[in-house]
């Protein structure tokens, strides 16, 4: 990829002045931004909050999960200490995080009434479908709508008159405990998302995308795009050689500290083990994971980016998450750190790592060791969550034998009648990304 | 599949013999459940060929349809359905207790209690497999539009009576059939592989047969075997010995016996029509009669071994005693039974054709709430399912080896206990996760607050413990007492309230507007043969 033509800053700042511009001054009542990994989502956010609020137009913020909600609130409260903020909350405990207590500016309640009057407030979307209001907002920001059921959607949108949709088509789909099928195909199928049925009845509404990812590095960003995002492709903010991943301790020629020098020169790595079925927390993979981890945090690896090019940044715990398809693969994971003396490294599954960032990421590979592949482990939207974490690089620890197994296993799901057939299928990505990977392969026995 | 449930196969595989997946019974079962046994006619959708309903084992009746292309047969057929199942229905109707329901009062917003009638009991409806459940749907769908002469004098091809009203009473069934954990209208082979882990896989395990076979074979032979015989043996004629249970029926059965009967039926008839003379009629109705009879015999021998299949299913269940929280669904079988019966009296319009956005949506939280509400139900009724979730690290189960009595700080200390177990399983407890017991059937609710050594963790009891400072007498368990705690709440919370469809907001397309009654389907070439 070359970027002599490409200002990443000034293409970023034109689509989000075409976004802010469209959301303070157009006439539609809804505004849709699709954003990739690391686009800067968050940062929209905050901006569009603060500038509908110096508009004078009451805000209300909707988020899906506390954290994201908390998280906004920081980092409003962070770009304007003076904008007083509301923060709704459940009337369970721990319903916030704390460190909200210590901003005098923010007031938080577990009533929308107490509330009532601040400029922006902000809430789950599971708790703002109890809030009764007898006024509308003037406006509305919808963080991760991609990943909001349409059902949750119907339950709010009686609250505002126009609203901001913000989210990353690419993550995870959101889902239902229970089958779905009897309204595919109806334009507000509840279990799909809060998007889909957005435009489905509102086709005309503007419709942004955000063109640069900040956080992929420069060797992940075009494999990202062409494996997730082939018809909306977004480029990296950085260039190669602006990020730079160096170890202190040389190699000892095992094959966790192969796969991380590969890892280091090309952004990618992918330690393979023998072809087995396994169980899904195949013990020789999880310890394989663990020892990456152990052996990434004892090199002592040093990050060079381009916040601060001469400064480089030790890496540490908290700059390592582990990525796993399931939550008892995640157990397992943290149960065989603890055994190598390893702390404070995040360990957890796609859902609950969408929206994070890191340094490097190790990921458990949703194929690896299975017999057959199924629809959840194809899904799209969890490869590219566990893809598309990592600030510098990302090693994958899988079985061999990945490619055989989606020979076997083409994608088998019905195509219903009046469905958007979402494109690339996860069966085709996972093709896209193994194939990438296996040009970066270091193949171990343990 | 968990662990536990490929274990289960394992064994069965290994023994020949369908192993338990459940200790009790989680289904309801009537003491008189109606058996509807359907068959189709391949190449047409919801043509139906016969079926075998009723609520007496040795006496069921037949309907068949001898041609199953012609539209009045097929208005026979369900008339005579109409009339099998809706005195059923009625007698259940009728038969009423005083009951209290929470609404919302539309002046105050509150909720509040309110008297009500409630179906004493509800009539429970069984087909052989999963299919079953798609056939009542679609028998549903075909009939609760159709519009009768006295709806409609002028309808081309008027329905016999209470028709669509049976069309409406199946769409009820098979929607409520959606619901996890309603018992309203069950197949029988979900119901019994629910309750035991076959050597074959879930698919096979849709064939009642084999699916029986496997769980209670015949003496001398393994499940394995017999199953095997079930889904294949054929006679010397190449007829399956086991018909599979419907409502499609084996090509082989369509080639060989049924497509000839029809065939000479159709002869027969059109042999009468032409008959020039009273004497030459009564010959030929003879033999259309004797054609007739031909196709009757076919269909009963095609419906009556899955009939009696069934009645051996059901007596199988009924062997395994009920789970505690079975009764208490039962009832909510019960409401929706009575909502619908309210719904017809009041002489509202059929369900229509597709949900609108707010009634989707308020199914699919419903739904899912039962999902969640049966899955801690069962596993508390249930120690092998319990068993499950702990081997999934969702629950754990130990001997309390330490209580050391704790107090809230505060004004008004409240008791907060920390109790101290031991266990051999793995829960995967996040830090200050939320535990729950059963206490006296209500959840009892406790804080993890960390390890004190391997297999040993110590949790906080927060809540039913009564007002006072000391808690109440049997509220904390003590040293030596088993506990079992769940990570998963008992009971599920009410979800918020959607707007009315009538304030459907714009991103759903706004209002659905003023609900027209739906047009009976209209009548394509294919109806008028």
């Amino acid at each position: 990829m070359t970027t002599v033509d490409f200002d990443p800053g000034a293409a970023a700042a034109r689509a989000t002045d075409a976004i802010l511009h469209d959301t303070l001054h157009g006439t539609e009542r809804g505004v849709v931004v699709d954003s990739p990994p690391g686009a800067g989502k968050s940062t929209l956010v905050v901006r569009a909050a603060l500038e509908l609020a110096a508009a004078g137009r009451p805000l209300m913020v909707v988020a899906q999960t506390n954290a994201q909600v908390d998280d906004l609130v920081l980092r409003l409260a962070e770009k304007n200490p003076e904008l007083p903020v509301g923060r709704l909350h459940s009337s369970d405990a721990d319903a916030y995080d704390k460190a909200l207590d210590g901003l005098p500016q923010v007031r938080t309640s577990a009533k929308a009434g107490e509330l009532s009057g601040l400029p922006v407030v902000l809430s789950t979307a599971a708790k703002w479908a109890h809030v009764k209001a007898d006024e509308p907002w003037r406006h509305a920001i919808v963080d991760e709508a991609y990943q909001m059921r349409s059902d949750s959607l119907l339950a709010v949108a009686g609250l505002f008159e126009r609203a901001l949709f913000v989210g990353d088509p690419g993550q995870l789909d959101p889902f239902a405990i229970v089958g779905s099928e009897q309204w595919a195909g109806l334009s507000y199928d509840p279990s799909a998302s809060a998007v889909t049925t957005l435009l489905a009845h509102n086709p005309e509404l503007p419709q942004h995308r955000l063109p640069v990812s900040w956080r992929l590095p420069a060797s992940a960003a075009p494999l990202v795009s062409d494996a997730f995002y082939p018809y909306t492709p977004f480029r990296s903010g950085t260039d190669h050689g602006d990020r730079r991943l160096t170890f202190a301790v040389p190699s000892d020629g095992s094959g966790p500290d192969r796969v991380i020098d590969e890892a280091a020169e090309s952004g990618w790595g992918l330690l393979e083990l023998p072809a087995r079925h396994t169980p899904r927390t195949d013990p020789e993979a999880v310890r394989a994971v663990a020892s990456v981890v152990r052996r990434l945090l004892d090199r002592g690896g040093a990050a060079v980016s381009e916040r601060a090019p001469d400064r480089p940044a030790p890496l540490t715990a908290d700059r390592v998450a582990v990525g796993t398809a399931h939550r008892d693969q995640a157990a397992a994971v943290r149960t065989a750190l603890a055994d190598l003396g390893v702390a404070d490294v995040t360990v957890d599954t796609a859902n609950r790592l969408q929206g994070r960032e890191y340094d490097v990421t190790v990921v458990l590979h949703p194929l690896s060791g299975r017999p057959d592949a199924t629809a959840f482990h194809l899904e799209t939207g969890r490869l590219c969550v566990l893809a598309s974490r990592h600030r510098h690089a990302c090693i994958v620890v899988c079985r061999a034998g990945v490619t055989d197994l989606l020979d076997d296993y083409p994608s088998t799901e019905p195509v219903r009648l009046g469905t958007l057939v979402k494109f690339p299928d996860g069966w085709d990505a996972m093709l896209t990304t193994y194939l990438h990977l296996l040009e970066h392969r270091v193949s171990w026995r343990p | 599949m968990s662990l536990i449930s490929t274990l289960a196969r394992l064994e069965a595989v290994d023994s020949g013999l369908a192993q338990p997946a459940a200790t009790v019974r989680h289904r309801h079962l009537s003491d008189r459940p109606l058996v509807f046994v359907p068959l189709t006619t391949a190449g047409e959708t919801g043509a139906p060929l016969g079926a075998l309903v009723g609520t007496d084992r040795d006496a069921p009746r037949l309907l068949v349809v001898p041609q199953p292309r012609d539209r009045d047969l097929r208005f026979a057929f369900l008339a005579d359905l109409a009339d099998a199942v809706l005195p059923h229905i009625d007698a259940y109707a009728a038969s009423v207790e005083a009951a209290e329901r929470t609404e919302t009062d539309p002046e105050t917003g509150k909720r509040v209690k309110v008297e009500a009638e409630l179906c004493a009991d509800a009539p429970q409806l069984i087909v052989p497999s999963r299919s079953g459940l798609d056939f009542v749907r679609l028998l549903g769908r075909s009939m609760r539009f159709r519009r009768t002469a006295e709806q409609d004098p002028d309808a081309p091809y008027p329905a016999p009576p209470r028709v669509p009203l049976l069309g409406r009473w199946l769409t009820h069934y098979g929607e409520r059939a959606r619901v996890p954990g309603s018992s309203l209208l069950l197949a029988l082979t979900d119901v019994l592989s629910r309750q035991w882990a076959t050597g074959q896989s879930g698919l096979e395990d849709q064939h009642l047969g084999a699916l029986l076979a496997w769980i209670d074979p015949p003496r001398g032979t393994t499940g394995a075997e017999a199953a095997r015989r079930a889904e294949l043996a054929r006679d010397a004629a190449g007829q399956l010995l086991c018909p599979p249970a419907g409502p499609a029926t084996d090509p082989a059965f369509d080639n060989k016996l049924l497509a000839p009967a029809i065939e000479r039926y159709d002869r027969a008839r059109t042999a009468l029509a032409a008959a020039e003379d009273p004497l030459e009629a009564d010959d030929r109705l003879a033999a259309l009669t004797a054609a007739e009879r031909d196709v009757r015999d076919l269909v009963e021998s095609r419906t009556r071994p899955t009939w009696d299949a069934v009645w051996q299913g059901l007596d199988l269940l009924r062997a395994l005693p009920a789970g505690a929280h079975v009764e208490g669904r039962w009832t909510r079988d019960r409401w929706s039974f009575t909502g619908h019966r309210d719904r017809v009296l009041s002489g509202e319009p059929p369900q229509p054709r597709r949900d609108d956005a707010v009634t989707a949506a308020n199914k699919l939280a419903t739904r899912e709430r039962e999902q969640a509400r049966l899955e801690a139900q069962e596993a508390l009724d249930d120690p092998l399912v319990m068993a499950e979730r702990r081997l999934a690290g969702e629950a754990f189960a130990g001997e309390v080896t330490d209580v050391v009595p704790a107090y809230t700080e505060g004004r008004r200390p409240s008791p907060r206990p920390l109790v101290t177990v031991r266990t051999a399983d793995r829960p995967h407890l996040a830090e200050r996760a939320k535990v729950y017991r059963s206490l006296n059937g209500r959840p009892q609710s406790a804080e993890f607050v960390g390890y004190e050594d391997d297999g040993v963790l110590v949790l906080r009891i927060l809540d039913k413990m009564g007002r006072g400072k000391e808690p109440e007498p049997g509220s904390v368990p003590a040293r030596g007492d088993r506990v079992c705690c769940t990570l998963f709440e008992h009971e599920q919370r009410g979800g918020a309230k959607l707007p009315d469809p009538e304030e459907t907001p714009w991103t759903h397309g706004g209002p659905p507007g003023e609900r027209a009654p739906e047009a009976p389907d209209t009548v394509t070439e294919e109806d008028v043969l």
